[in-house]
């Protein structure tokens, strides 16, 4: 080990910064996508594979199930029980990881890059993926712990602010539909298997290998991968979201501090408007301490440690949202201040100040973007999984720097409009 | 956060040998230490200033003063204008905040490398020339009540957290809150803060720690150019507030909107004071890794999955800090069972580890972990600079780390039922129990357990 990591001292010392990111991409013969970007300074390997298997997928009915099922996968497969997965992963010094959202389940293997610690690290992450037990005893355990954190859930104020959010947000569409202790009490262990096997397929999957790796190799592990999985056919889209009218959810609760989240319905992963949409949000509440949310509604008021905006392009069309904290007492008042700002944005846009200042900040911070392996796989991972340009990454500065005022301007009008804004509050007075 | 996650440079003692004096370091005649490691991966840098002044400098009825001086760092210099600095961070398209603990206030700057001088005057510059102006502070204040909001009073957890240390600690000052009670923040004024920063906030009472895509020689340039002018001044001295020992288990109950019920355990323990000398640190390390070490260690896989007496399960052991050690173990019962089904189960587990110890291979397991976590902890230039950082803030020179890095590889069996056997006592344990009240305040549930 010790020799081995020797080496690794003299890659620093004699490896100078990289440029760029070089993004392999092939298809797998069995049909799977595979991304690979090779960096070897580290003697470790990262590979993700990404399927389509969110919750979006879930059942009328059967939310819930694409989490679940994500988290059962390592509770037993192949020959392995879920003890044998763990202590084999922790004896190698092997990570398992990832989880599901609404539109992908992710299983993410970090492996030291020796082959005595990343063929049996991969045999695991092969067998979780191609035959995972999903036995009935653990299935139960694992259903009354997502029962109970559900319950739990319902509790806290600002998760019962983002479920009543997305609920709002997509009335008719899948991404409104969350897990309820009561969905999940429907599930049977034959939900996941059947999810598993419509969903976790070659057809549906795409692969991130970043790491300490030759392409030679990258395409081995890849297929071995892919040629376990069932073909498939690509993941069917429910019809878009219908944009839901304008409205207020108000909930009760005790807490000291109202949680607020405003929004709407408003873009798509690969959509043009998404440049002129990162680089104006920017100013209005995505730049950290320096956002025009920031400074009136933290700065001159005093009215949240912590408020913002943001935009969640998905598969299909993912919320804009604005959030704040702050007490009960003045919930109402710092609405008015945060719709005062937005407002404001929507009718002059950014200032020429601001708009350079934006630029400046996203295009100068790009190779913070991509400092590390785990950076670069979640990167290329949403390239991959969203089919993103190959030169995503290449053109990204380019693109923030060709953003006009006039840009911003008619995207956010075409994106957000005052009148569909959906406001929930939880304990606000 | 635990010992083994703060360990970066730890397991590369290769770094540290004279061939590779990577890290490398120097003192400013005013006592402020540069330590610069050279990470040529990628064109950035990170800079990060820590302070030797947390929340246990601080005297009874000013909890909070080094948070909240912390927020008014951002707020201005005779040559900085209030909220300048994060917008000229920003412009050099870098990203920066800071963090108050227990022991240490530190501030961080991540920058593509070439920003990296403009980065450090700025810190250089609000290091010796802070502006505490009462109409700046008169709004911070405020954000700071609502982060004690956001954080504490309405987190169930945090608050039994709070009220927790309060009851293990009497003397020592770990029995205040880091953000402060709530009383001492309504009552805090600019002046106060501004006596802190006056007080602390000097060259001599600083490191800076510097990873990236540099040379250090170049650093140490800079350092004295833009730190170098700064005076030095001597600090007050401070007094030790040694905390009695505890001679009996010491309950609390807290009462909170929530669902599940939280049961935390906390028994005294040793901190590291010396790297080489000491034992039982690292041993309490290793016993916290093969309990709670990966999803099928002790804890997971008998009270979790076999048993189900657990929905969740964890301990907490961290071996560097500068005030007195804890070990905690925490959890939530599964439904129909009580914090009480959840106590007897988790000193059974304790019991069997007095007894019988813990086998050569959970131990092998654990150490592969460790040194597998060593090479992935190198994927983090911000990691790297934090481990350097923390590890300096508890009095133990980074030098060090590859010491104690093989003082873990080394941990005996016999060493961790020791520690066992000694620690896990129930003279020097605090027990806190969340009792989770429903949202409308009516009458609680009564298939909550009876409690003491």
């Amino acid at each position: 080990m010790k020799k081995l990591l020797t080496a690794i001292v003299a890659l620093l010392v004699a490896q100078s910064a990289l440029a760029g990111v070089k993004i392999e991409h092939w298809v797998s013969p069995t049909g799977a996508r595979v991304y690979f970007v090779e960096s070897r300074v580290l003697p470790m390997l990262d590979v993700q594979v990404d399927f389509a298997a969110g919750s979006m997928f879930d059942a009328p009915g059967k939310s819930g199930t694409a989490s679940l099922a994500r988290a059962a996968l390592d509770l037993g497969a192949g020959e392995r029980d879920e003890t044998a997965i763990a202590e084999q992963l922790a004896d190698i010094g092997a990570n398992l990881g990832g989880g599901a959202d609404t539109d992908r389940a992710s299983v993410a293997l970090r492996t030291l890059s020796a082959p005595d610690k990343r063929e049996p690290a991969l045999a695991i992450l092969r067998s979780v993926l191609h035959s995972p037990r999903f036995d009935a005893a653990i299935f139960e355990r694992e259903k009354a712990r997502t029962i109970a954190s559900l319950k739990e859930a319902m509790t806290r104020p600002d998760a019962m602010a983002g479920k009543a959010f997305w609920a709002a947000l997509y009335p008719d569409h899948p991404y409104g539909r969350q897990a309820t202790p009561e969905s999940v009490a429907t599930l049977t262990r034959d939900d996941l298997a059947s999810f598993h096997a419509r969903h976790y397929t070659a057809a549906n999957a795409t692969i991130t290998l970043v790491g300490d790796l030759s392409r030679r190799d990258a395409e081995k592990i890849a297929e071995a991968i892919a040629g376990g999985l069932p073909k498939g056919v690509a993941a069917s889209l429910p019809p878009p979201p219908v944009l839901p009218k304008g409205s207020t959810v108000a909930l009760a609760h005790p807490a000291s501090q109202a949680h607020i989240q405003i929004g709407m319905p408003a873009i798509e992963r690969g959509n043009p408007d998404f440049f002129p949409l990162l680089v104006g949000n920017y100013t209005l509440g995505g730049g950290g301490f320096v956002s025009r949310l920031m400074k009136e509604v933290r700065d001159q008021r005093g009215y949240a440690y912590s408020v913002y905006s943001y935009f969640l392009p998905l598969k299909q069309s993912g919320p804009f949202q604005i959030g704040l904290q702050t007490k009960r007492a003045q919930a109402q008042d710092a609405i008015k201040v945060a719709r005062n700002v937005l407002n404001g944005f929507l009718r002059d846009g950014p200032s020429a100040e601001e708009l350079t200042a934006a630029k400046a900040n996203l295009t100068g911070s790009f190779p913070l973007r991509l400092d590390s392996n785990k950076k670069i796989l979640d990167n290329v991972a949403v390239i991959g999984f969203y089919g993103l340009p190959l030169d995503y990454l290449d053109q990204y500065q380019a693109k923030v720097q060709a953003v006009t005022a006039d840009d911003i301007k008619a995207a956010f009008a075409r994106r957000v409009r005052p009148d569909d804004l959906i406001t929930v509050t939880v304990a606000a007075d | 956060m635990r010992m083994r996650h703060l360990l970066l440079i730890a397991l590369a003692p290769w770094l540290l040998t004279p061939a590779l004096a990577n890290p490398y370091e120097m003192t400013l005649s005013n006592g402020l230490r540069i330590i610069v490691k050279e990470d040529r991966r990628a064109p950035t840098a990170a800079q990060m200033v820590w302070y030797r002044i947390g929340s246990m400098d601080e005297v009874d009825g000013a909890s909070g003063v080094a948070h909240v001086l912390e927020h008014m760092m951002f707020k201005g210099t005779p040559s900085v204008g209030p909220g300048e600095f994060n917008k000229l961070v920003a412009a050099a398209g870098g990203r920066d905040n800071a963090f108050t603990s227990r022991d240490y206030t530190a501030y961080f700057q991540q920058v593509p490398n070439e920003k990296l001088p403009e980065m450090m005057r700025l810190e250089a510059d609000r290091m010796r020339h802070l502006n505490v102006d009462p109409k700046e502070f008169a709004q911070e204040i405020k954000v700071v009540m609502e982060e004690r909001r956001m954080r504490t009073d309405d987190n169930p957890q945090s608050k039994l957290f709070e009220q927790m240390n309060a009851v293990a600690f009497q003397a020592h000052p770990y029995r205040r809150p880091i953000i402060g009670w709530m009383s001492d923040l309504e009552n805090m004024s600019a002046a106060d803060a501004k006596a802190w920063y006056d007080t602390w906030y000097v060259p001599n009472n600083a490191y800076v720690v510097i990873v990236g895509d540099v040379n250090h020689k170049e650093v140490f340039a800079l350092a004295e150019k833009y730190y170098g002018a700064l005076e030095g001044r001597a600090l007050p001295a401070r007094k030790p507030q040694v905390e009695p020992a505890q001679d009996g288990a010491r309950r609390v109950n807290v009462k909170a909107p929530a669902e599940l019920p939280v049961l935390i355990m906390g028994y005294k323990a040793p901190a590291l004071r010396d790297a080489d000398k000491d034992s039982d640190p690292y041993a309490l390390s290793m016993l916290a890794a093969v309990l709670d070490g990966h999803s099928a260690a002790r804890f997971n896989k008998k009270l979790v999955r076999e048993d189900k007496v657990a929905l969740s399960i964890g301990i907490d052991y961290d071996a560097t800090a500068r005030g007195p050690g804890m070990i905690y173990l925490y959890g939530s019962p599964s439904e129909g069972r009580t914090v009480v089904d959840l106590e007897a189960a988790l000193r059974s587990e304790i019991a069997r580890v007095q007894n019988e110890g813990v086998s050569e291979q959970e131990l092998k397991r654990a150490k592969a972990q460790l040194l597998a976590a060593e090479v992935y902890k190198l994927d983090s230039m911000f990691g790297q600079a934090m481990e350097i950082g923390q590890t300096e803030s508890a009095g133990i020179p980074y030098q060090k780390t590859g010491r104690m890095l093989e003082k873990l590889q080394a941990v005996s069996a016999a060493e961790i039922q020791a520690v066992a056997k000694k620690y896990f006592n129930d003279d020097t344990l605090t027990i806190g129990i969340l009792d989770p009240q429903p949202l409308d305040n009516k009458a609680r549930r009564p298939t909550v357990a009876a409690r003491h």
